[in-house]
């Protein structure tokens, strides 16, 4: 059995080792085959990038070599996916390759679309690639003082990031001895502080206990940058001397121009995650249009499931287990405390009170990560 | 009359239906009716609220068997 993967990130990379473990005498034996195509020979560990956005880390901390993290026998290439032949079960790439399969997987990811608000680009800092988080971090370096509005779009990925980089910045702020001169203001697509109740039960006292300031039923319409406001589709007008943007996100480009989802986002069966209406091709991490976290955990859950699967499928033709929803997301509380939500579909999460063990634990997960994309953890 | 959008966030806590309503809408056309699928009572009030104070259209809401359906049309 042929099975391409598409995409390097966190939920191809996991899946493959996944599968060449379980496969490891089919692998040698040539019943089963293991390709992997990426735009890119560097794996990026991205939560990293909120750590790089207030100077907590330097880029080189991000990446490792994408080829030292596949275990033996996955055939890798740089050389990313321009056309998906679904119906003749073959993909064209950039290199003029084709490449056959029995059983496909989509893990192309996301990406930032600040231009999909009109001034938000020019206007905004944000840190969802390294070239941002760069920009931000020195921005910050400079600034001394004034009103600071974060802003989210919707869809995003890692649902904690609005409420990590506001308390981050509430530390980085204090750190630096001119909190009294800042004042944090944190706006929200819906109405209350965090789409999980739970979490909106803990941020939202800990904002009055701060000082930050909020709006929630607040969704970005256009940013006027001339005089510094920013505006939303509710009405309302915020005023603003440092704008920190979580931009909405789509699908990656190659989906759309290729007819799988709208907005790059894969309809996808939420249990068995193959692309509905499709028996062999299978999506995972962001780029489903399943209604859950885009996070790394969210990836890392599914890649095991489809793991087993398409392990099952060539070992003894069907798939064996259900995706429950699974996601787990740590929510960093300022720069040394943390807390973390566990969910599924049916059960959701109950967060604690923040605590130094759980920042600590964060930290080691941040080396950790190089063990769980070798599908070690 | 053209297809109505179904959202599905039964069992959405992250980012819930509202969230994915709102990302729904982006894709929307305007005069567009979408229905959203969610297993949290809370969306028979927040998705309402939502839609009044954005100035969108609702267009009912109803239960069955613990699921509620909202329905809501793009007005701009």
């Amino acid at each position: 059995m042929r099975i391409l993967i598409i995409g390097g990130g966190m939920g191809g990379t996991i899946l493959a080792n996944n599968l060449a473990r379980r496969l490891t005498s089919e692998l040698k034996s040539g019943k089963a085959r293991i390709t992997m195509l990426s735009a890119s020979d560097k794996h990026m560990y991205q939560p990293g990038l909120l750590y790089l956005a207030v100077g907590r880390i330097t880029p080189d901390e991000l990446y490792r070599d994408q080829a030292s993290l596949l275990e033996p026998g996955i055939e890798f290439h740089v050389d990313p996916v321009t056309e998906f032949l679904l119906d003749k079960n073959e993909v064209l790439t950039r290199g003029g390759k084709t490449h056959a399969y029995d059983v496909l997987v989509i893990a192309t990811g996301s990406r930032m679309v600040p231009e999909s608000i009109p001034g938000l680009a020019e206007n905004c800092e944000t840190f969802y690639t390294e070239e941002t988080a760069l920009k931000m971090f020195k921005r910050l370096r400079d600034f001394e003082g004034g009103r600071v509005v974060i802003t989210v779009g919707v869809p995003h990925k890692c649902p904690m990031a609005p409420l990590e980089i506001t308390f981050m910045l509430h530390d980085y702020f204090k750190d630096r001895g001119i909190l009294d001169k800042v004042k944090l203001h944190y706006t929200y697509p819906i109405g209350r502080t965090h789409s999980l109740e739970n979490v909106a039960k803990w941020a939202t006292p800990e904002f009055d206990r701060l000082g930050i300031t909020y709006e929630t039923l607040f969704n970005m319409k256009e940013v006027d940058g001339e005089n510094k406001i920013l505006k939303s589709e509710e009405g309302s007008e915020v005023p603003y001397d440092l704008l920190i943007a979580i931009p909405a996100h789509r699908g990656m480009e190659v989906i759309e121009k290729n007819g799988l989802g709208q907005n790059g986002w894969i309809p996808t069966h939420r249990h068995q995650l193959n692309m509905e209406g499709r028996t062999n091709v299978f999506v995972l991490g962001d780029t489903t249009n399943l209604p859950i976290s885009k996070a790394g955990s969210t990836a890392h859950f599914e890649a095991d499931t489809l793991g087993e699967n398409i392990a099952a499928m060539v070992k003894m033709g069907t798939p064996v287990r259900d995706y429950d929803g699974k996601v787990f997301c740590f929510i960093e509380a300022g720069k040394d405390r943390a807390t973390y939500a566990m969910f599924n579909y049916q059960n959701p999460p109950d967060p604690k009170a923040p605590t130094k063990a759980v920042h600590w634990f964060k930290m080691a997960y941040n080396k950790l990560y190089w063990v769980s994309a070798r599908g070690l953890l | 009359m053209a297809e109505r959008r179904i959202i599905d966030a039964r069992g959405s806590f992250c980012p819930g239906p509202l969230m994915e309503l709102i990302a729904g809408m982006k894709m929307a056309n305007v005069g567009e009716e979408l229905e959203v699928l969610s297993s949290d009572k809370g969306s028979a009030t927040d998705v309402p609220e939502w839609i009044k104070k954005v100035g969108h259209e609702l267009l009912g809401t109803r239960e069955e068997n613990g699921v509620w359906h909202i329905v809501v049309k793009k007005a701009k």
